[in-house]
């Protein structure tokens, strides 16, 4: 668009119209992106579940067994060991997040996707995990097997 | 830096050949010139209820179970949910609004006749659409009254002879409104009427591209006897930028709307309950609603309900055709005129009946 010239209009002023014009409209443009955009961020979702939950009921597992429960929204996994004993720790594998499972012939922890190998303390031992998994801490409550996450020392 | 891109496109498709109709284009100045941004402030909603749309599926999910919670949770959870839902919901009802304003601004400035009528006709099937558009979105939230107003809004359909029975079954995924349906009436409302409304949209302006805009017959009567009366602006950029500036104002008022009075979501569907008292469809169906209510349960040896039924389908075939009717002299003119102001006020008192009526 070819602008007219009118010699009563001083530059100065024109460019000080076309700021405060442009600047309005763009202060409003960020109006309109700045709800949407904060739309498109998911809202958190609570951890239900807190930090105690129960696994599962003794009795259910044979010994050198293992369930996958939940633990909040994450997965957890229970093993009874062949020498009657309950193990839990988080079933995310540490390298790619796959869930883990328990082996009954090896008596590790293993994890399908690359071939991760924990023991039964959630040690990585062999594989590509670069972490040992979150150890959980088990207690048996009337009939009742209770699962926590260790307090942080 | 724009002129190297305008450059580079221009030795490789003919940009500038291809925009050079957008720069011939006039738009008539007369006293009937502002009706001309109707269409466009139409095709600006259309704009923002895709955005909106897209945004809302984002969160949205399809099924009973969850539907009407997923809602909730935009409505209430995730930030600025409410907005993105009512100005969804406000631009929906105001893009009816004004595709009704722009076809009946173009039936009384005549802007449908020959060479016009195929863009009558495409912009006609567009409203259906538009129509389609707002019956299949208002079941989603899966409220009591959406529920009910898709149940009796069904059953008008069923009543069409011969082929209503198995159209309705075909709506509705089975013989009742259940998840099925608003499974069906999802996949219409984000795949189906966007994908056949954007090849349509195309037409209708490729259309108006092709012929330019219509000026009155008046107006173009007085310009024919005098050539040094006839105003004319460039469409691009003076025009375009009046435009702008209407759509910009719009984006305002629909934020403000919005934002005062954001749109409600009711109580959750139960099949198994009574329907409320008072439930109506939306504004833009009330008339023909209205005039079902009024016919009497039997005439002669027809029902009224499909009476209703063929009159109000024969009424739109013969509104889809106005082009063809009108042969363009004095006593078309009267003739049209005079159907178009019975329509005008009949639709307008019995939307009102219809909204005042118990």
């Amino acid at each position: 668009m070819e602008m007219q010239e009118h010699p009563e209009v001083q530059p100065g002023r024109r460019r000080l119209a076309q700021f405060i014009l442009g600047g309005g409209f763009l202060a409003s443009v960020i109006s309109f992106l700045y709800p949407v955009l904060r739309y498109l961020v998911p809202p958190i979702l609570p951890d239900l579940g807190g930090d105690e939950v129960v696994a599962g009921k003794v009795g259910e597992l044979k010994p050198n067994s293992y369930k996958i429960f939940r633990f909040g929204s994450h997965p957890g996994l229970l093993v009874y060991t062949a020498d009657n004993q309950y193990r839990a720790m988080s079933a995310t594998c540490t390298h790619l997040s796959c869930t883990v499972q328990y082996r009954s012939d090896l008596r590790e922890v293993w994890c399908a996707c690359h071939n991760g190998m924990y023991d039964l303390n959630g040690r990585n031992i062999s594989g590509p995990p670069p972490r040992p998994l979150d150890a959980y801490q088990v207690h048996v409550r009337g009939d009742e097997i209770i699962v926590s996450r260790k307090r942080e020392a | 830096m724009l002129n190297v891109i305008r450059k580079w496109l221009d030795e490789r498709f003919g940009w500038e050949e291809l925009m050079a109709p957008l720069r011939h284009k006039k738009v008539p100045l007369h006293k009937f010139s502002a009706w001309y941004f109707l269409g466009g402030m139409t095709l600006f909603l259309f704009g923002i209820q895709v955005v909106t749309g897209i945004l809302l599926l984002l969160y949205y999910r399809p099924s009973a179970n969850e539907a009407f919670e997923s809602v909730q949770y935009i409505m209430t959870r995730v930030q600025f949910g409410w907005l993105i839902r009512s100005i969804h919901s406000w631009s929906a009802n105001l893009m009816i609004f004004f595709a009704f304003a722009h076809m009946f601004s173009v039936a009384f400035l005549r802007a449908y006749r020959k060479p016009r009528e195929l863009t009558w006709v495409s912009g006609m099937l567009l409203l259906f659409l538009v129509l389609g558009f707002g019956f299949s979105g208002y079941l989603l939230p899966w409220n009591t009254l959406a529920f009910f107003a898709t149940k009796v809004g069904t059953e008008i359909t069923g009543q069409v002879p011969l082929i209503g029975r198995q159209t309705m079954v075909f709506l509705r995924g089975g013989e009742e409104v259940t998840g099925a349906t608003l499974t069906r009436f999802f996949g219409f409302h984000v795949a189906l009427l966007p994908g056949i409304t954007t090849v349509l949209l195309l037409l209708h302006i490729a259309l108006i591209q092709r012929f330019g805009m219509s000026a009155p017959p008046s107006v173009e009567a007085e310009w024919a006897a005098h050539p040094e009366k006839k105003r004319e602006m460039s469409f691009f950029p003076n025009f375009m930028l009046r435009e702008l500036m209407a759509w910009y104002i719009a984006l305002g008022i629909l934020g403000a709307l919005a934002a005062i009075a954001p749109w409600e979501l009711g109580a959750k569907a139960d099949p198994f309950a009574a329907a409320p008292a008072g439930i109506k469809p939306e504004w833009y169906f009330l008339f023909m609603f209205q005039t079902l209510k009024l016919i009497p349960a039997k005439v002669g040896f027809i029902d009224g309900e499909i009476l209703g039924v063929l009159l109000f389908g024969l009424a739109g075939l013969l509104w889809l055709l106005l082009p063809f009717f009108d042969r363009g002299d004095k006593r078309s003119a009267r003739w049209t005129m005079g159907a178009l102001v019975f329509v005008v006020a009949y639709v307008v008192a019995m939307t009102v009946y219809g909204h005042v009526a118990k």
